[in-house]
């Protein structure tokens, strides 16, 4: 669970609207980040930028999702998610990034 | 994190604002006209109000259970304020009121919300036929539902207080604590009595849907001691400056969150939103206490002297955040001190370290007023006519809304504890002044509108 940033930084960010925030929070283990990426990956939402940091005692992974071209449902998304992240150990939520616009800029 | 527009660590405050800090939206109030539910009989003024709310805030539970899931933020209440049922139903008699209470219980539980409120009447400059009906009807309609609220109107700071209205206020609620003793009173956990109510509270049990609101609208109640708490116990000993403006960046923040989740709700819904109601409201949970805010700023006990002070600064820097946050904000926007419905202020209640007389002073730098007190049952009905009348002299005079909601635990007497379970709480019974106040009360008339100038 050591990676940077991904590289998708390089490309041109896709337009806002349609995007989530997935955290996942837990102990730190090798697999998490694939895991829930696989999940993501079969629901067609495209990860577009990924960071860890720490909350409280445990990590925090954070990812910026779009789901623009997702093929399954928000509520689906987020109840498979949830069920990887059982079975992981760690503790995965999906919100939609507008919670985050208006809580943290003016 | 450069595509988020925001930082890991604002968006993990987020996430510990609502996993370990209680963050949440209180209530989606959806308030609805029901003018157009008049009729001949009390049958059809009950078929057409059951109608009516169903029609309109069917959705009402889907539709917040779903922003809640996407947007990670939990909604705790959805709710329904009507036109007081007095201007509706008024002149039915006593137990066709009852019914329409109990068709309003009906549509409440066929659309799976906890609390309905608008079992209302506005008498602060008399009290007309519809009125004395309705109050008639109030034991009776509070006793036989579960979610229907109550409030009557009995003092404004234009219309004086009518004392009149006071006096019958006291007798009604000795008479719904009689009728619900068996279960704590809880009757008159449902009846707010007011001074100067506002027509677009979501707060309950005192929401009602006010004549001069739209068909239909989509009110907002945040909630969030336990950001601010959390918030001044991270800053320390800073001063008062500093942490009135910690508590205006926790507060704007909150309402933030709670006008997307109000804008939300009113799209899917396809209901106008109206505004966001930006109290700071308590639970009995731990965590989520506005005493422990309090206690925070350095007080040792919610209730000794500084707690007055420390509520008015916490208010005002509520309110200035709010208002940055929203171009609505409206209903009652303050903090609240209920007593059963606060972890802290029940701890405080139980040591006997606050009392009514502490609790009279708060209210009058905050929301709403003298909310969820249990008093010993044989509290005489002149003693709560003359505490509603202290606390309506307090809304007149400084021109806000103040309330009353106590509750005179039949058979129950000082250190007896009240439980009414969920978000009402539990609480010991505090004691009330035993010297009586009778011969004031039994006066009768009105109390004179204040002086609008000479306000010094």
């Amino acid at each position: 669970m050591n990676q940077q940033p991904s590289q998708s930084a390089a490309r041109p960010a896709p337009p806002p609207g349609n995007r989530a925030i997935v955290t996942i929070i837990g102990p730190d283990r090798v697999g998490i980040i694939a895991g829930i990426a696989n999940v993501l990956a079969e629901a067609n939402a495209n990860i577009i930028d990924i960071s860890q940091s720490v909350l409280r005692e445990f990590f925090a992974m954070i990812m910026v999702v779009d789901l623009e071209r997702a093929t399954i449902p928000f509520d689906a998304l987020r109840e498979r998610l949830q069920t990887k992240g059982r079975e992981l150990a760690v503790q995965v939520s999906i919100q939609r990034e507008d919670i985050f616009k208006v809580m943290h800029r003016i | 994190m450069e595509y988020a527009n925001f930082s890991a660590e604002e968006i993990l405050e987020t996430i510990n604002m609502v996993r370990f800090e209680r963050l949440d939206i209180r209530t989606v109030t959806v308030g609805i006209s029901l003018l157009d539910c008049t009729g001949d009989t009390a049958a059809q003024v009950c078929d057409r109000v059951y109608d009516k709310i169903t029609r309109i805030a069917g959705n009402l539970r889907r539709v917040s259970e779903e922003i809640a899931s996407e947007f990670g933020i939990p909604i705790v209440n959805n709710r329904i304020a009507v036109t007081p049922v007095a201007l509706i139903a008024g002149r039915f008699a006593r137990d066709e009121i009852v019914q329409v209470a109990q068709a309003l219980d009906r549509a409440a539980d066929s659309i799976g919300i906890d609390f309905i409120g608008g079992l209302s009447a506005h008498v602060e400059k008399g009290i007309g036929e519809s009125d004395t009906r309705l109050l008639t009807a109030l034991p009776e309609a509070l006793a036989e539902t579960r979610r229907v609220c109550a409030s009557v109107n009995v003092a404004s700071t234009r219309a004086g207080i009518n004392m009149d209205a006071i006096a019958t206020m006291g007798q009604t609620i000795k008479r719904i604590a009689e009728r619900t003793a068996a279960e704590s009173s809880i009757g008159c956990a449902k009846l707010v009595t007011f001074c100067n109510a506002v027509e677009d509270n979501p707060f309950m049990a005192g929401a009602y849907h006010g004549i001069g609101e739209p068909e239909c609208v989509v009110n907002v109640g945040i909630s969030g001691p336990g950001v601010v708490l959390r918030a001044l116990a991270d800053a320390g000993d800073v001063d008062f400056g500093t942490l009135a403006s910690i508590i205006r960046r926790a507060a704007f923040k909150i309402a933030r969150a709670g006008e997307l989740i109000g804008r939300t709700a009113a799209q899917r819904l396809a209901i106008p939103f109206g505004i966001i109601d930006l109290s700071l409201a308590p639970t009995p949970a731990a965590g989520d206490s506005v005493a422990r805010v309090l206690e925070a700023m350095g007080l040792a006990r919610v209730g000794t002297h500084g707690s007055t002070a420390a509520l008015a600064l916490l208010n005002d820097a509520v309110k200035k955040g709010g208002a940055m946050a929203s171009s609505h904000v409206g209903g009652l926007s303050g903090a609240f001190i209920p007593l059963s419905e606060d972890e802290g202020m029940i701890a405080a209640a139980e040591r006997g370290e606050i009392t009514l007389d502490k609790l009279e002073a708060m209210t009058a730098v905050c929301s709403v007023g003298l909310d969820m007190i249990p008093v010993p049952g044989d509290t005489p009905a002149e003693t709560l006519a003359a505490i509603i009348a202290d606390e309506a002299a307090i809304g007149v005079i400084n021109k806000k809304t103040t309330a009353v909601r106590l509750i005179p635990a039949a058979n129950k007497t000082v250190g007896d504890w009240v439980d009414f379970g969920g978000l009402l709480g539990r609480a010991p019974i505090i004691p009330v002044n035993r010297n009586s106040s009778q011969r004031f009360i039994r006066r009768g008339g009105r109390i004179p509108a204040p002086l609008q100038a000479l306000t010094n």
